[in-house]
């Protein structure tokens, strides 16, 4: 196993006074696809959310390489190569597809043109419709624009938070194939699913989390043959 | 439509546009109400844009307009009322010792006005930015009573002269004057919007967390465009304050604020041209087309009911309900004005036309 990209270390997250994240700690090594699977309030998004800087963690600290960006604002978080796709997608329905993935580069002032060529290699299909209205693409269009658009920022880490909701099972299967396609291209994924058995399918490492705390760690396959994982999220 | 065509288009419209103002400049009498809707619906325009920079590009929904107005307003008149008249105009209270030989000139002033609304826009801009929707409104708006009732308070006798306002406030020599500042400005505003800036504010709309989540930093985005609208607003009160002569604490009053609300509305809340169309439009409604309602009409001897002075106002104000209940989106919604919207609109109305009979007069568009 390569070195650690992202560390975080008895993370706790409160909304409100209500203990959301527990005091986690789990590694994302580079170059791998690693997953946090969970049922619904289980604290998956929270625990993305506070490593995009987007919530302030009440305890505990995230390092990428070796440098704590512990409560950093999300403006330095996305500098730093750490980008969010966030869930239910939040692509913006009046501006063009194009302009939707300028803004994904908004922090970046070189040119852009390597990455737009390197997105639309990835998504055909958004080339094809760059210069109509974010909204008006279907479900996966906006997912793949979703994606696309964090790509922009030039990521080590992309973390996805649900990108199969509310999609058809093919372009589920269209979705998960391109990302194992942006991880061999060198990108770190930290992915988190309600769609385990998809999840686990492609991730190098998972972690199961269980209101607030890690109660499993395996490597995809043996979380996949795990009885508890079985009956708890995969319905066998 | 091809580029080219489109070119040609933009040039022969904004020549129509230069000739009309070079012809109320020149050709109409001082009196004619078409040069004075020009001018003050290019003031009008201005601020709507700049209102509509903060309300409708970046979703801010702030009801400062008026008080940035007053600051612009007074500041420029305090600075540019001559030395020699400011006896005359500071008659009951004297003049402050530091103002009375502090004169500047128009552009400078115009450039300090708009500061100084810049300035009190980042200090309030802080606190206040935090607040959404409703609660923003209802602070700015409160800001906009604060300041004034601040400039006629008594402490500040001798420099805004309190309750009494200020007169012989100076113009520009050239009817065009006007005209090319708010022109300069809101082009300013326009290529702002266009920078990667006016997609950060548009995206701030769209989706906050969104926003947040690409890396945009929300409050530092937020502080630069309530900066920027203020800034402008406040360089639009100082053309009013040109173009009136004389200001007073009761000249931008919470109404004015809401009566620009209602261009940028009307002309669509995100689109700078509908903004620009919507302030020409209503100032010339509110000013011009509509002063027959208030002159009594006699047909024979049968005097038409209703028609007294005041009936204007109603008439508008119920025109402006409809507009409201009806057309939301406004003149424009959230487009740009464009050749190829106006060609495809004839290309409709053609094709229409055409295809009416065909299909037995139903129309299901």
């Amino acid at each position: 196993m390569s070195e650690p990209i992202l560390k975080i270390s008895d993370l706790k997250v409160n909304y409100g006074g209500i203990e959301a994240v527990k005091g986690i700690s789990f590694d994302v090594p580079e170059g791998e696809i690693v997953t946090l699977i969970g049922s619904n309030g289980a604290g998956k998004s929270s625990t993305l959310r506070t490593i995009a800087g987007l919530v302030k963690p009440a305890g505990g600290t995230i390092s990428l390489q070796g440098e704590d960006i512990t409560g950093k604002d999300p403006t330095a978080i996305v500098t730093k190569g750490v980008t969010l796709v966030p869930e239910g997608r939040r692509i913006f329905p009046d501006m063009t597809v194009l302009e939707n993935l300028k803004i994904g580069a908004y922090l970046r002032k070189d040119d852009l043109t390597d990455d737009l060529n390197w997105v639309f290699e990835l998504f055909p299909r958004l080339k094809e419709r760059s210069w109509q209205a974010g909204g008006t693409l279907s479900g996966g269009e906006q997912q793949m624009l979703a994606v696309g658009r964090a790509l922009m920022s030039r990521p080590r880490v992309l973390m996805m938070d649900e990108p199969s909701l509310g999609l058809a099972p093919l372009v589920v299967r269209d979705i998960f194939g391109i990302i194992q396609e942006i991880n061999k291209q060198g990108v770190t994924i930290l992915l988190i699913e309600q769609n385990a058995n998809m999840a686990l399918k492609i991730a190098d490492i998972g972690y199961v989390l269980e209101t607030g705390r890690i109660t499993l760690t395996g490597t995809g396959s043996e979380l996949l043959a795990n009885d508890a994982v079985k009956e708890a999220y995969l319905g066998a | 439509m091809r580029k080219k065509t489109k070119i040609i288009c933009s040039v022969i419209g904004l020549l129509a546009i230069a000739g009309i103002i070079i012809y109320a400049g020149e050709a109409l009498p001082t009196s004619s109400m078409f040069r004075t809707v020009l001018q003050l619906g290019v003031i009008y325009a201005l601020i709507a844009v700049s209102m509509n920079l903060c309300n409708g590009f970046t979703g801010l929904f702030s009801l400062g307009q008026a008080g940035f107005m007053t600051l612009g307003a007074y500041t420029y008149a305090i600075l540019t009322i001559p030395v020699s008249a400011r006896p005359g105009v500071y008659y009951l209270y004297g003049v402050a010792d530091w103002l009375a030989n502090l004169q500047l000139p128009i552009p400078v002033a115009l450039l300090v006005a708009g500061l100084v609304g810049a300035l009190f826009a980042a200090i309030i801009g802080a606190p206040v930015l935090k607040l959404k929707s409703d609660y923003l409104a209802i602070a700015t708006l409160g800001f906009a009573e604060v300041v004034r009732i601040v400039t006629a308070s008594s402490p500040l006798n001798r420099v805004t002269n309190g309750s009494m306002g200020l007169t012989k406030i100076p113009g520009f020599s050239s009817y065009y004057g006007i005209f090319i500042v708010a022109i300069v400005c809101i082009v300013i505003i326009i290529l702002l919007l266009n920078s990667s800036y006016g997609r950060a504010f548009k995206a701030i709309r769209d989706d906050e967390v969104a926003a947040e989540a690409m890396g945009i930093n929300l409050s530092k985005h937020k502080q630069i465009s309530f900066i920027i609208s203020s800034f402008f607003a406040a360089i639009g009160g100082a053309l009013m304050a040109m173009y009136l002569g004389a200001v007073s604490a009761t000249t931008f009053t919470i109404a004015v604020t809401y009566f620009i609300l209602l261009i940028v509305v009307i002309g669509g809340m995100g689109s700078v041209t509908g903004s620009i169309i919507s302030a020409f439009l209503v100032i010339a409604c509110r000013e011009w087309w509509l002063r027959f309602l208030d002159q009594p009409m006699m047909i024979g001897t049968f005097t038409v009911p209703l028609l007294k002075t005041g009936f204007r106002m109603v008439v508008f104000s119920v025109i402006l309900m409809i507009v409201v209940l009806f057309f939301r989106t406004g003149i424009m919604g959230d487009k740009e004005f464009s050749w190829d919207a106006i060609a495809n609109f004839f290309r409709n109305l053609f094709h229409r036309k055409k295809a009416t009979p065909a299909k037995g007069g139903a129309d299901d568009e």
